[in-house]
């Protein structure tokens, strides 16, 4: 298995040797701080919009400030703003070190970073001035989705290029990422073009699930996927537990992610044979998942020590449980006796937070962790204190969230099915409102603190001196095993 | 194969996909591809709903200045307009056009949702809906009055006192009467369900002709042949918004 051993060498001769032309560390970072900005308009619009169930919204009567509106700066500032920057960023960093190579070129990488920018800010923008499209997480306004599709190709091209260089076996890492963009193109055209201008009516229903299941599924799993792969053995020291198993959790889910999209829309007018099909894949996903989970706490035995000493492997294995949570949870509320109580209920936006913010989000603020000392040129993190209260508050924020949600979900369906009122709901659930506008608060001041910790590195970044940015192995930890 | 950089590439990233896009989107695709999808103006054509009269009675001078007279010509105008302002302000985040068959969902809403209720222009993209904050929409034609709506969209605690809808201010002018954004989502919400066989004739004159004036014939009643309940407890759709079935 020449790609172990290639993937178990690789980055420690690329940190000593060429780390310096390699990757682009001034486009890593601002990659990664323009994630940051855009996570922080997206959690404010989200607290802001929360303020609203509770009756209490401070812009009342503002057109531009419409809480409808910002809901969905909410939804697409994360995934387009937030998870794809954060993405970006990573991969700047990754692909070169996995391939040895630069990206394709300089001047394109830059130029993807501005226009990606303009991409996010004119869709904030549009959404704001109302030309959404009726498009859950394509509500991007139809002129800038072509645009957002040049994009993307580009973003192909550039992170291809290294790629297609090297030669036999490839690193599972690769594998994810390669398939992650050729599937975000053809996801990004397929959910924003076909309903809009091919066909319209139910048909075009099965189609936006398959949308938004496969922006999930095909464009933020794959990456997130890919990038544990590569951090993870890196942080560790150690390589993944069984490559087999790697094998198996890839394909598995090349093959029975894209099968699912119909389960968002069960009961509806989509021909039935179809949704039970779907039903069945989504089940079978967790099955697949399960082998990607044992094979990373497989991979951890023996360095436990590191999620109490490691943030970036605390907020890594923390993501993934979640990830098994959610995906466990997936399997349960697709079958056709919960969608009867949880559908349309808040149910299914606890599980969408644990999904975005829990799995995704957590692995992505780990990688900041890891890599923004390193691309500022900083030694370690201005205050570990700080980032220490960013995970926690993060943390119980997000899980706090998740169950106070699923509780109001199976309220809010077991009223609506009981022909309460429908006001008598919306007294029952205001609780829950409140409660989910307070965890939301712990994540936004969790954020916030990780903000001001970013800035304080940047400024003093010259005075911090290196060797803290992680703990080294203990003494007695065992060698690390490279295959 | 399974390493490769061209497995991974064609068998994954292409072939994968193209399964899937198979079997999830064109299947469904060509299922309905038979059912012709209506534009606007043939919905308009069925006739003008009671409540677009009324508003045009109610608020001549804002009506007269955005939408001119009543004829087929201004409801599909506010139908359209409607619609892009029900979009644009996120409604259908809050708000569902989809009765399922479960969860005694027909007791409280109306008819289950028929897959040829989605088959027009108006639906595209398909406004299923993905949250209910508030109630759904899709049987809400007639369900309650014009000044109900006019007083809600201002405040909507006003007329109910829990509810969580945001205020849309913008929808008014100055003096407080709904300006043309105001008039169109009025009419597009009131026009939700208008097509089904339940629909509830308070005005008692069935829908309008091209001059706003009741239609002569026996198209001003409901067309009692489509009234046959469908096995399914589905929806039967009478010949005022009568979808090809």
């Amino acid at each position: 298995m020449a790609t172990i051993a290639s993937a178990g060498s690789v980055p420690r001769h690329a940190e000593t040797a060429i780390a310096g032309e390699l990757v682009d560390t001034r486009l890593v970072l601002y990659h990664l701080v323009a994630a940051l900005v855009f996570l922080g308009v997206s959690i404010l619009a989200g607290f802001l919009f929360s303020l609203q169930f509770l009756q209490w919204y401070p812009f009342e009567g503002i057109e531009l400030l419409s809480p409808g509106r910002w809901r969905m700066i909410h939804t697409n500032g994360v995934a387009y703003g937030f998870l794809a920057n954060a993405f970006l960023g990573s991969l700047c960093w990754a692909v070169p070190r996995l391939t040895l190579r630069p990206l394709l070129s300089k001047p394109l990488s830059w130029f993807i970073f501005y226009a990606w920018q303009a991409v996010v800010i004119a869709t904030a923008l549009g959404l704001t001035f109302g030309q959404a499209q009726a498009l859950e997480w394509g509500e991007t306004p139809v002129w800038i989705d072509p645009v957002a599709l040049v994009g993307l190709i580009l973003v192909a091209f550039n992170f291809m290029g290294p790629i297609v260089k090297t030669e036999g076996p490839q690193y599972v890492a690769i594998w994810y990422f390669i398939s992650a963009f050729i599937w975000t193109i053809l996801v990004y055209a397929m959910g924003n073009f076909i309903p809009q201008y091919f066909v319209g009516g139910a048909a075009a229903g099965a189609i936006g699930g398959l949308f938004i299941h496969d922006l999930v599924g095909l464009f933020v799993t794959p990456l997130g996927w890919g990038l544990m792969y590569y951090f993870v053995p890196i942080i560790l020291k150690k390589p993944v537990w069984s490559h087999g198993l790697s094998l198996v959790g890839f394909w598995g889910l090349a093959f029975f992610y894209p099968l699912t999209g119909i389960h968002h829309f069960l009961y509806s007018p989509i021909p039935m044979f179809l949704q039970h099909g779907a039903v069945v894949t989504t089940i079978a996903i967790e099955l697949v998942v399960t082998t990607v989970i044992i094979n990373f706490f497989m991979t951890i035995v023996g360095r436990g020590d590191a999620l109490r000493t490691n943030l970036p492997i605390r907020w890594f294995y923390t993501g993934m449980i979640f990830y098994f949570t959610t995906c466990l949870q997936c399997s349960f509320q697709t079958t056709l006796t919960f969608q009867k109580i949880i559908h349309f209920s808040d149910w299914v936006v606890g599980h969408a937070h644990l999904v975005m913010l829990g799995v995704f989000g957590f692995w992505l603020l780990g990688i900041m962790v890891h890599l923004m000392p390193r691309v500022m040129g900083a030694g370690r993190w201005y205050s570990a204190a700080a980032n220490s209260w960013h995970y926690w508050l993060t943390a119980f924020g997000t899980l706090i969230m998740f169950l106070d949600l699923l509780v109001a979900g199976l309220v809010q369906g077991y009223m609506w099915r009981d022909l309460s009122p429908w006001e008598d709901t919306l007294v029952a659930s205001m609780p829950f409102w409140l409660l989910r506008t307070v965890s939301g608060a712990m994540i936004v001041v969790g954020q916030f603190m990780f903000f001001w910790n970013v800035w304080m590195t940047w400024t003093r970044r010259a005075s911090l001196p290196p060797q803290s940015v992680e703990p080294a192995p203990t003494p007695s930890a065992p060698a690390p095993a490279v295959a | 194969m399974f390493e490769s950089k061209s497995g991974v590439f064609l068998i994954a990233g292409l072939g994968f996909f193209a399964l899937s896009f198979l079997v999830m989107a064109v299947l469904p695709w060509t299922i309905y591809a038979g059912e012709e999808e209506l534009t606007v103006t043939q919905m308009a054509s069925k006739g003008i709903i009671p409540e677009f009269v009324d508003l045009a009675e109610r608020y001549p001078e804002q009506f007269k200045k955005h939408f001119g007279e009543v004829n087929y010509q201004s409801y599909e105008k506010a139908l359209r307009l409607g619609h892009k302002v029900y979009v644009a302000e996120a409604c259908w985040h809050c708000h569902s056009q989809f009765v399922r068959p479960v969860s005694n969902e027909d007791l409280r809403w109306g008819p289950v949702s028929h897959a040829l209720e989605y088959q027009n222009v108006l639906q595209r993209p398909v406004l299923f809906g993905t949250r209910r904050v508030g109630p759904d929409l899709s049987r809400e034609a007639a369900r309650r009055s014009n000044d109900w709506h006019v007083a809600h969209f201002w405040k909507p605690t006003a007329v109910a006192p829990t509810s969580v809808m945001p205020s849309y201010r913008w929808f008014f002018d100055t003096d407080g009467y709904p300006n043309e954004r105001g008039l169109a989502i009025i009419t597009y919400v009131q026009w939700l369900g208008s097509w089904i066989e339940e629909y509830p004739y308070f005005h008692g004159e069935g829908p309008y002709g091209p001059d706003g004036r009741p239609k002569s014939g026996d198209a001003a009643t409901p067309d009692q042949t489509a009234a046959v309940p469908s096995p399914a407890r589905g929806v039967a759709l009478n010949s005022h918004g009568g979808m090809a079935r």
